[in-house]
């Protein structure tokens, strides 16, 4: 156990190492939230006129939102970064040293989590400066960074099935629509219960990303939802669950040593 | 020295009957292989005739789909981790982080293999200094050049101590400096340290110079293997070709030479014969002189791999792969 930490300290080490030196590839998934963030909270201000919206400021509303996104971008980096791995033969390689397959897919996502989780208390920093009030206090801003972290390696685990699925860089990045519309179709801009299509109303609560920013919104608007705060964080651990059993089926595949 | 690193440093690589099949194709069609340890075995062919997949399956990276191997005296199938602890391999395309700096890769390869501490410190030094990269040590690895890239894959084969090294075309897109020099470290270390080596290549020069034996490999089966003397020796005795200064004396040049050996090919506006025994170049020269016949050109050409390559399967290396 103590030799799979090691090895997972090793591999999680060079992965932020690769991550910080090649700053065009986090500084816009750093900033793109946040320029987000700038102009939905005042273009959508007149939502919080809507009757039974939650709250009076649309950043507050909002700025879950931003930390999701900035897991999704992420996920992006942490599986680009094993794609270049298998094409350049580097995962060669590690598979001829004792490496675990564990501590290979764990230790990859270093990357993206320190990323995330640099993000998240970039994101968390503004908002309060903005003068976000948190509802559930300093504890409740510790679990948001907490669920942030979480949900970056979830989609990072994510990342790295597709990178092993499809071995090249384009593959991960073909997948990037299609993981941003799952943000789109949810309730990051309105209250599943204020959503007036009945498809789109439909989608979003079957999106399991909608309970991934409700939980975060619940810290912020309401304090300590347990129903949201389960939901949230059950629908993350499961992400994390599945895409870390995908992942390493597909590593076993792709790392066939014998 | 413990059991298995004994078992490791007295035994070679023995293949029997190994192949690899990718749905219809038959990449590797059943070799069989036998290399004593502390051996250079050059493994030549041309692109696609399963040099590399043969490779990938010795290192454990590919499971055979028949046959059997065992590298250091460990089955390639049952004992992968021991076969990895027991080699060193640098794949085709020097497989490194452009990200980290060279020192990093060592360190990372090092600790993975559970060398740490002082010891660490000490080998990645002495292995920078090795293969010439202490000045570069810490610079990252996309400011290198191609020929630093392969001498610091090198150096990351060697960090285990491996008793068999696996260098897979480690010399392709090099220029003749670097070439020479990898030349240099891979011989050092099968004489001074009796490492075993297993190099595939497509330079016949490479495969010449520096292979005590040489399999040839096309299309999946080995067509030829021998030391490069015996090989080319079976192709038989020298050729040589001389182009006469007046064109009108070819015929009269033909009519000599063919006291000498049996005529093959030339190029346009020459004569060629492969000498037979009963004479040689001075032979010949002596010859032209008697007869008064000028020669503008006397090429004296030694049977190569490529002759080697060309009687076995009919065709030159050079392209074979295309």
């Amino acid at each position: 156990m103590r030799a799979l930490g090691y090895q997972i300290g090793l591999i999680a080490r060079r992965s932020l190492i690769r991550t910080a030196r090649q700053p065009g590839t986090w500084i816009p998934p750093l900033t793109f939230p946040l320029m987000l963030m700038v102009v939905n909270s005042n273009g959508l201000r007149a939502a919080t006129h809507l009757p039974g919206f939650p709250t009076k400021s649309f950043l507050a509303f909002f700025i879950p939102f931003s930390f999701l996104q900035g897991a999704l971008f992420a996920s992006g980096i942490a599986g680009t970064d094993l794609a270049r791995d298998v094409d350049t033969g580097f995962l060669n390689r590690l598979a001829l040293t004792p490496v675990r397959g564990a501590a290979l897919l764990i230790g990859q996502i270093g990357g993206a989590v320190g990323l995330g989780s640099f993000q998240a208390l970039v994101y968390l920093a503004i908002a309060l400066l903005a003068g976000v009030h948190i509802a559930a206090g300093a504890g409740g801003a510790l679990l948001i960074l907490v669920l942030a972290v979480l949900v970056a390696t979830g989609f990072g685990t994510l990342g790295l099935f597709i990178a092993l699925k499809t071995g090249s860089g384009e593959g991960v990045q073909s997948t990037f629509p299609l993981l941003f519309f799952l943000l789109l179709i949810s309730s990051m801009n309105l209250p599943r219960n204020l959503i007036e299509v009945g498809w789109f109303r439909v989608l979003a609560t079957l999106n399991p990303v909608s309970y991934m920013i409700e939980a975060i919104r619940s810290l912020v608007l309401v304090g300590w939802d347990a129903q949201a705060l389960a939901l949230g964080f059950g629908f993350t651990l499961a992400l994390i669950g599945i895409s870390l059993l995908l992942a390493a089926r597909q590593l076993r595949i792709r790392m066939a040593r014998t | 020295m413990g059991r298995a690193d004994k078992q490791s440093r007295d035994a070679g690589i023995e293949v029997e009957g190994l192949v690899r099949r990718f749905k219809e194709v038959e990449a590797v069609a059943g070799i069989d292989i036998s290399i004593p340890p502390g051996e250079i075995y050059g493994f030549l062919g041309p692109n696609g005739a399963g040099k590399s997949t043969t490779v990938h399956m010795l290192t454990t990276l590919l499971p055979p789909s028949a046959g059997r191997a065992t590298v250091a005296g460990f089955d390639i199938v049952r004992q992968g981790p021991q076969v990895r602890a027991t080699i060193g391999a640098a794949l085709q395309e020097a497989a490194l982080d452009p990200f980290l700096t060279g020192r990093e890769h060592l360190r990372l390869g090092a600790s993975l293999h559970g060398i740490r501490g002082e010891r660490r410190k000490s080998l990645i030094a002495r292995l920078l200094d090795r293969v010439g990269l202490t000045l570069a040590g810490d610079r990252k690895v996309r400011t290198y050049s191609g020929g630093m890239k392969r001498r610091l894959d090198l150096a990351l084969a060697l960090i285990h101590d491996p008793s068999i090294l696996f260098l897979d075309e480690p010399t392709t897109g090099l220029d003749p400096q670097s070439r020479s020099a990898l030349w240099e470290e891979v011989g050092r270390l099968a004489r001074d340290e009796g490492v075993t080596v297993f190099l595939t290549t497509q330079y016949l020069e490479e495969a010449d110079v520096l292979a005590d034996r040489v399999g040839i490999i096309d299309h999946g089966r080995i067509v030829a293997e021998g030391t490069p003397a015996q090989l080319k020796a079976e192709i038989g005795k020298a050729t040589v070709e001389v182009v006469p200064e007046q064109p009108g004396e070819l015929e009269q040049l033909r009519a000599l030479m063919r006291r000498f050996g049996e005529e093959t090919a030339a190029r346009p506006g020459a004569y060629a014969v492969q000498l037979n025994g009963k004479g040689d170049l001075p032979g010949v020269i002596r010859a032209l002189d008697t007869e008064d016949v000028r020669a503008a050109e006397i090429n004296l050409h030694q049977p190569t791999l490529d002759d080697v390559f060309l009687a076995k399967t009919g065709r030159s290396l050079e392209g074979a792969g295309e």
